[in-house]
């Protein structure tokens, strides 16, 4: 595949599938490998839409300042487009994530401005609105609010999963921004009857949800629960264990947040042994296993990994 | 056999601490009404005029009950129910 720059080779990544992982002939899962766009994960690609479509508005002009909350794949990924179309990025992330994203960030010309661990995300968002206020001139694309984010997804991802695998009857990742479900989930409800739609949501430890109330869930400006057929909530170890298994059965180094999108595709596919239906179940990887090695996912017993990735934003 | 509930922390205090107590019941009312007969004043905590508390989620095998069938869920044998105080995660 041949390609003018960088920014053209986002997405059409490769649909595998997991024949050992898979429970029957008739039930089987198949993993969109997302890590394999240029910067190494899915945010590539609303990311170039976010901004491509802030040039198309007239909000980004060359020289402009980006301004974006993000715990690092967004980040990455804006700052790869950015730096190739002359913008400089501002990334405001929880001071808890991991310090391979730092690096990362910086060597794309990004500048970090960390937020408190205690509030994770949330927090970040709310410095970033703050930031934005006081700084009218910077262009904050905002992810957990914008239109394009979905769009990418109903434009490029969903119509890849469905020309690969026209037979697909599930679709199940990550819940952060919302992005990948609502733009993929829509894309595929328009053309496949009855195909399930299926989040799986980080289940952090009380370390992480201690200082806050309960009260203060923050719900992305992007969610719509009409396009979910359902949610899992993936405990930490969980979404270790099954990062492990994808690696062990099948040879795909994927980030821990990948396990737990696995760890639902597998109930989902047990629930349809179990009702004696056949069934495609797609799950994204979001991105690959590089960025998380200093937390020590992938080293020692399972229950060491999960003591260490206590108190660790893993998605 | 029996179905495991998994109590958050903030709850533990109906259940002399434990993490997780078994119960009965075929679906998520009926076990929630076994729990209660044990640990009075868990129901309250869980359930307000017929439906799940808005600040109570319930996991069962992982998967929100709010998408299965709230409280009318049917719930077996082997199954695992997770209570957690509602809390949106998810950082991107």
């Amino acid at each position: 595949m041949r390609f003018e720059s960088l920014i053209d080779s986002v997405g059409r990544t490769p649909l595998v599938g997991l024949p050992r992982l898979s429970p029957s002939e008739d039930v089987r899962i198949w993993a969109k490998l997302e890590d394999r766009n240029p910067t190494g994960s899915i945010k590539d690609r609303p990311a170039l839409w976010m901004i491509e479509q802030a040039e198309k508005d007239g909000l980004l002009r060359p020289g402009c300042t980006i301004l974006e909350p993000t715990s690092g794949n967004t980040g990455i990924s804006l700052a790869m487009s950015a730096k190739l179309k002359g913008y400089k990025l501002i990334c405001v992330m929880p001071e808890n994530t991991s310090e391979e994203r730092r690096q990362l960030l910086r060597m794309w010309g990004a500048e970090i401005i960390s937020s408190p661990a205690a509030g994770g995300s949330n927090e970040a968002v709310r410095v970033a609105k703050g930031l934005a206020a006081e700084n009218p001139s910077w262009v904050m694309l905002y992810q957990y609010g914008n239109p394009a984010n979905w769009r990418s997804h109903y434009e490029t991802t969903g119509p890849e999963i469905l020309e690969d695998l026209p037979t697909v009857t599930h679709f199940v990742a990550g819940l952060g921004t919302t992005g990948t479900l609502m733009g993929v989930g829509r894309f595929l409800r328009e053309r496949v009857p009855d195909v399930k739609i299926v989040a799986a949501e980080p289940r952090y430890g009380e370390l992480v949800y201690g200082l806050r109330n309960v009260d203060e869930g923050f719900i992305p400006e992007l969610y719509d629960a009409d396009v979910l057929t359902t949610r899992f909530s993936v405990s930490s170890g969980d979404a270790l264990r099954r990062t492990r298994e994808l690696l062990a059965a099948e040879g795909i180094f994927a980030g821990v947040s990948t396990g737990a999108a696995l760890h639902a595709a597998l109930g989902m596919a047990a629930k349809a042994v179990k009702a004696g239906e056949r069934a495609d179940v797609v799950f994204v990887v979001a991105d690959g296993g590089w960025k998380y090695l200093s937390t020590g996912a992938y080293e020692g017993t399972l229950d060491e990994a999960e003591e260490r990735l206590e108190g660790q934003l893993w998605a | 056999m029996a179905i495991e509930v998994r109590i958050p922390t903030i709850l533990r205090t109906y259940t002399d601490g434990a993490k997780a107590v078994d119960a009965q019941g075929a679906t998520l009312e009926e076990l929630i009404g076994d729990l209660e007969s044990r640990h009075p004043g868990l129901q309250a905590r869980l359930v307000d005029q017929g439906a799940l508390r808005r600040f109570v989620n319930v996991y069962l095998n992982d998967e929100d009950v709010r998408f299965l069938g709230g409280l009318e869920t049917p719930v077996a044998d082997g199954d695992t129910v997770t209570v957690l105080p509602a809390v949106a995660g998810g950082s991107r």
